[in-house]
């Protein structure tokens, strides 16, 4: 287990808690925008710890692109359709959860 | 991959394939039964490459792979056109089911 | 070969067990679209079993065809369904008439005799199975690419794949002749203009994306189809974007010329190669490399307008009066 390993699960391991607070979040909150808020950030930011750690561990500058590359495309694909899915949401009446 | 790994997923595909047959079967409602076919299609696809991935060979097996993206693309345009003919089909009917399992 | 680990045993049972549940779960879900968003997990989850059988280019495909591309069309054709006044409701199925009743169980029964036979078969036949990849890594080097699978759909087993593309556009042809009237863009709200900028930014990656997969597919995991099905999500997002839902701002002819690329050069091929070499699709070994890869470009393009003319249905073809 050298020390690149270790840089690289440290990042993996913080980004794997991070997904599963966004699958609590989405298991436990009241209403679909809380939910959508749960994944997008919470995963989003999973991902990126996930890619930083994969990307110490990378065979060339070229793969560790290509991976931060992913991240962004998932964080873009991520952000419009939780708008999509909010905005359906409010056209078919759903209301935002109120204590 | 290990022969035990290709055996477990091959079995996986077993399950898989019958419960897309029992819900075929069960199933009034067009578009279940097109889903469980697609299931079916997934647990053969399954059964397929998870008994050709270990055994004796060291390599995996690129023709069941072949096959199976084959079938993958096949499977696609089945369902494309069973999606078809089941909105036609409630286009006529009024049901999304066939006539003769409608109860009543 | 490396022996399996309880990791690894751990991991690839729940992994099946996770197969297994989402099935059970999409097809006896009450609600049709929670059914197909089922589906799609289970199509990912697919995809991840896929890598673990080192069947990288099997993962490709199923995620963008199997379940990308099939979920999208489920959710349109369940679109269509609810959006036509007759229709019953979803959660009405199963178990009904009297007739029902009886062939649950009758079904459950018939279907533990398929499971138990096809288990028992596939732990007799697989650990002495030979299978051909002793035979297709003999002659990889004579086919033109180094990509194993590659080398069998293109090569190897070209008829099958010269039959695939004939059997899409058939699917194609058959829906197209069917047909519904029932039209989505109609029953849809406006578009977003998130969705529309989505889209645009989307374009040059995904050409990008799907042309590198064609590229590599000849020495790394890829291939036509995996680039076919990423350029048909491109377009399935700019139909959805646009407010006349799916229809093609392009004239009517090049886009049917497309459509038929794929399975007309590899007849062309066929014949050639028929009457030159007297085998069908026997490729000069000089020559299989670039060969292989026109025809892959060629199927690349006529599998992602079919899949895409497969989601958008009728309103593929209407002309926009150019």
């Amino acid at each position: 287990m050298s020390a690149i390993d270790i840089l690289s699960l440290l990042p993996i391991a913080l980004g794997g808690f991070f997904f599963l607070a966004g699958t609590v979040g989405l298991l436990r909150f009241p209403d679909v925008y809380a939910r959508l808020h749960a994944l997008t950030k919470a995963d989003n930011l999973g991902l990126g710890l996930i890619v930083i750690g994969l990307a110490v561990n990378a065979e060339s500058w070229f793969v560790a692109g290509k991976l931060f590359l992913i991240w962004a495309l998932v964080m873009v694909s991520g952000a419009s359709v939780a708008h999509l899915v909010a905005r359906g949401a409010l056209q078919r009446g759903i209301q935002p959860w109120r204590r | 991959m290990t022969m035990a790994a290709g055996i477990l997923y091959a079995l996986v595909g077993a399950a898989l394939f019958g419960l897309g047959l029992h819900a075929l079967i069960v199933k009034t409602h067009l578009f279940r039964k097109i889903l469980a076919l697609n299931v079916m299609g997934s647990g053969t696809f399954l059964m397929l490459v998870g008994a050709g991935s270990g055994g004796i060979r060291v390599l995996p097996d690129a023709v069941p792979q072949a096959m199976v993206i084959t079938g993958i693309v096949v499977a696609v345009s089945a369902t494309a056109l069973a999606l078809t003919l089941m909105l036609r089909i409630a286009e006529e009917t009024g049901h999304a089911e066939l006539p003769g399992e409608r109860s009543g | 070969m490396e022996t399996m680990t309880l990791l690894g045993w751990a991991f690839d049972g729940l992994l099946g067990t996770g197969l297994v549940w989402l099935a059970w779960r999409a097809l006896s879900s009450p609600s049709l679209f929670t059914a197909v968003v089922l589906f799609v997990a289970f199509g990912l989850v697919l995809a991840l079993a896929w890598v673990r059988l080192d069947a990288p280019d099997v993962a490709l495909a199923e995620a963008a065809i199997g379940a990308g591309l099939t979920g999208a069309l489920l959710l349109g054709a369940l679109a269509r369904l609810h959006g036509s006044s007759a229709h019953k409701s979803p959660g009405a199925d199963a178990v009904r008439s009297r007739t029902r009743v009886v062939a649950w169980p009758l079904a459950a029964a018939a279907t533990l005799v398929v499971i138990c036979g096809l288990a028992a078969t596939l732990i007799v036949i697989t650990p002495t199975a030979v299978g051909l990849g002793a035979e297709v890594a003999r002659n990889l080097r004579a086919s033109g690419v180094s990509n194993p699978v590659t080398a069998v759909l293109l090569n190897f087993r070209g008829y099958d794949t010269l039959l695939e593309t004939a059997v899409v556009l058939l699917a194609l042809i058959g829906a197209r002749s069917i047909g519904t009237a029932i039209d989505v863009a109609s029953a849809s709200a406006p578009g977003s203009p998130v969705l529309e900028t989505f889209a645009r930014f989307l374009a040059p990656l995904a050409i990008l994306v799907g042309g590198y997969l064609l590229w590599v597919g000849a020495y790394a995991p890829g291939g036509a189809f995996q680039a076919g099905a990423v350029l048909a999500a491109l377009g399935v997002v700019f139909a959805l974007s646009s407010r006349k839902h799916g229809a093609m701002p392009a004239a009517e002819f090049p886009l049917r010329l497309v459509l038929v690329l794929g399975p007309a050069a590899f007849v062309v091929t066929a014949a050639i190669t028929l009457v030159l070499r007297g085998h069908l699709l026997e490729y000069p070994p000089v020559h299989a490399g670039v060969l292989i890869m026109v025809l892959e470009a060629a199927a690349t393009l006529s599998i992602g307008a079919t899949l895409l003319a497969l989601f958008s249905g009728p309103s593929f073809f209407r002309n926009n009066g150019r």
